[in-house]
């Protein structure tokens, strides 16, 4: 047995660094000084996918990922760590899209595509935290979706068995293939990138990657077929450009707006204990504690 | 037809706390726009259902009884969802943001094109003008959530589509009997008119849920931790206040996925929402995903090494210095000043 797998991936500026100079005067973020990296969830969802090529072996994974020319590192991050393919769709008719029309056009790549058993996703994506795009695309592929996975803990023939973490508690659900599943980040994490994949994969490039840089080793594109990494545009995927991006998306931006807390008169206290001791001498006076 | 529609979770004949969190505000939203409340209720053991959410004002109650639709499934909840939306053309439905809520609602969205915002923390109805083509929609669902970076909050709108959906995390509204008395209608369908044989296709072969044992929404102090307390060690120091105070103690994202902290004591937008006696902020420096779950707390106390933490401007007490210096000098003097 042996099976093809399509592993989504995002590339998400890294909200969980979110250092001081990340902010602007204004108090909006400055994306530009934040890291771009691979959402984790997406790489717990890479792992349960090397797992399963590696206990079945003949089988495929192909990483796909929306987003800008820059978001090819994704592909290449995935083919460093096991991956036997890439897929970058990139488009301006895809920007702004919200989580149905970006549901829309990953379900139309995964179509081109074609033959697939199983599409991994992570739970969410930390950028938004919406946890919606797998379900919809899942709907709008007509397979059934296994959320909140942590483990694969066995593919029957075509059936799939899978564990769910839940708030309070754990499920384990039984599935036919094909199915999508998204990856929670209490799963396993993903293997580090391979050495000799690395020296394999490094030059891989999309066309325009080739196109902007100035390259001297062009060649290498022709011989060594692996390192064109595929990019496809709305046309490519066959979708209706109304239905991608801006256009598509169903939900608008009414309007954005910076909160100013309403500043308290607070007591500023250093902490030395003179005034800590104080502070909580007044706490427990007033039965505010205790 | 064109009513506000609420989803209700329920686990072993209990609604959710969430669900009828959300039928408070629907009843508000519904009298503001001047349309019914209806919510639905599908799985198995529902007797008790409409008495335990007519209290709430719900003016209709779907029921579809089938032993086949509890535990939940993803698929024929949706078909039920989808099913009776195309017949009742709802102007809005509300899902908790759980894990159940945030598996069917981008499901049913997607099915019926409509958009799905998750993580509210307000829900207001307004108008819209849309100046390009000179178009003003009237009554519509605001959805209100911080944006991701800075002190932002994005205000969306769905003009077109229908149902407006919106999910929204427990704790965030506040529910409230309004009429113990209140008479709704309940409507039985029949669940084969809705879901499909194949809906069935994902069996549960082994379930454990258990009551989770931290409990922050309702704690009346809590003590909680930011990516400032520096270690899993250093919590330690926060869980020993919390002990002597009868506190719980709670945490930021950043500190959730340091590992600091489990999952369950995330206070904020895509955590617990809570609004307690005492609010005990260790070294959080207060993004607005932060503030939002906690800014209603009664006093708020931060301890943190930067004077300049965006949290000390809604805080009561500010103390500047170190949390692990801070933290023992209060445990010490509340031991010797308390019995
Ligand atoms: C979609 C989305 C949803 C989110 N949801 C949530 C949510 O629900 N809850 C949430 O909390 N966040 C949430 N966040 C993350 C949020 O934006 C912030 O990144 C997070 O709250 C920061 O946590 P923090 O204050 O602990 O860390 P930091 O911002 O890193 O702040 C650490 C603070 O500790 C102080 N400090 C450092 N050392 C010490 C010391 N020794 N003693 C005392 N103080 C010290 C620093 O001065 C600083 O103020 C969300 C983000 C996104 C994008
Ligand atoms: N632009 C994208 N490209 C590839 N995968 C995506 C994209 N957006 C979302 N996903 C996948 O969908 C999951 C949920 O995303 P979200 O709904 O944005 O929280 C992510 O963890 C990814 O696996």
């Amino acid at each position: 047995m042996a099976f093809n797998i399509i592993v989504l991936a995002k590339q998400v500026p890294d909200t969980r660094n979110v250092g001081k100079d990340a902010m602007k005067a204004d108090g909006t973020v400055n994306r530009a000084a934040l890291p771009a990296i691979f959402n984790p969830e997406d790489l717990n969802a890479m792992e349960q996918a090397l797992g399963i090529k590696e206990q079945f072996p003949g089988s495929t994974i192909t990483v796909l990922t929306m987003g800008p020319g820059r978001a090819a590192d994704i592909l290449r991050e995935g083919l460093f760590r096991g991956a036997d393919d890439g897929v970058l769709l990139t488009d301006r008719a895809f920007a702004g899209a919200d989580t149905l029309a970006t549901s829309y056009a990953l379900s139309m790549a995964i179509r081109k595509i074609g033959k697939f058993d199983l599409i991994l996703a992570g739970r969410q994506a930390i950028d938004g935290d919406t946890a919606q795009v797998g379900p919809q695309i899942a709907e709008k592929l007509g397979i059934p979706q296994i959320t909140y996975a942590e483990n694969i803990e066995a593919i029957k023939g075509d059936r799939i068995i899978v564990k769910r973490r839940l708030d309070n508690g754990v499920e384990v659900v039984e599935c036919p293939l094909p199915t999508l599943i998204t990856v929670n980040g209490s799963a396993r994490t993903c293997r580090p990138r391979n050495a000799k994949l690395l020296l394999k994969y490094k030059h891989a490039k999309t066309v325009t990657e080739r196109q902007v840089e100035n390259l001297d080793y062009i060649d290498i594109y022709n011989s060594h077929p692996y390192l064109n990494l595929t990019e496809w545009s709305v046309a490519d995927v066959q979708a209706d450009s109304k239905l991608c991006g801006l256009s598509g998306s169903p939900t608008k931006v009414k309007k954005i707006e910076n909160v100013v807390f309403q500043a308290k008169e607070s007591k500023r206290l250093g902490d030395n204990d003179v005034e800590i001791d104080e502070l909580m001498r007044e706490l427990i006076e007033n039965h505010t504690i205790g | 037809m064109n009513n506000l529609f609420v989803y209700l979770e329920i686990e072993e004949g209990m609604v959710a706390e969430v669900s009828l969190e959300l039928l408070t505000k629907g009843r508000s939203l519904a009298n503001q726009l001047n349309c019914k409340l209806e919510a639905i209720a599908a799985g198995a053991n529902l007797d008790t259902i409409a008495q335990q959410v007519f209290p709430y004002g719900v003016d209709v109650l779907h029921l579809f009884k089938d032993d086949r639709l509890s535990p939940y499934t993803t698929l024929p909840h949706t078909s039920i969802l989808v099913e009776l939306f195309k017949k009742e053309q709802p102007q809005i439905c509300l899902m908790g943001a759980t894990i159940i809520g945030r598996d069917l609602g981008p499901r049913v969205s997607s099915a019926l094109g409509s958009g799905l915002t998750a993580d509210c923390t307000s829900l207001e109805i307004g108008d819209h003008e849309e100046k390009k083509i000179g178009k003003v929609y009237k009554d519509l669902l605001y959805q209100i959530r911080p944006a991701f970076g800075g002190n932002i909050v994005a205000w969306i709108i769905n003009p077109d589509h229908r149902p407006q959906m919106a999910t929204v995390r427990e704790g965030v509204m506040k529910k409230e009997i309004v009429d113990p008395f209140y008479k709704g209608e309940i409507v039985e369908h029949t669940v084969n008119d809705f879901v499909k044989e194949e809906d069935f296709v994902i069996t549960v072969i082994d379930r454990h849920i258990e009551k989770s044992k931290v409990n922050i929404k309702n704690a009346p102090i809590i003590v909680s931790g930011g990516y400032g307390v520096g270690s899993k060690e250093n919590f330690q120091l926060l869980y020993q206040l919390a002990d002597i105070l009868g506190a719980e103690v709670g945490a930021s994202r950043a500190a959730v996925d340091a590992g600091f902290a489990e999952h369950e004591r995330q206070v904020g937008q895509t955590g617990v929402t809570v609004r307690p006696k005492v609010y005990i902020a260790c070294g959080i420096s207060g993004q607005i995903q932060h503030i939002a779950g906690m800014q209603d707390s009664s006093l708020i106390i931060s301890i943190n090494s930067d004077p300049d933490a965006p949290i000390n401007a809604i805080a009561d007490y500010v103390i500047t210095g170190e949390v692990e210096k801070v933290i023992p000098k209060m445990i010490k003097y509340y031991k010797k000043n308390t019995k």
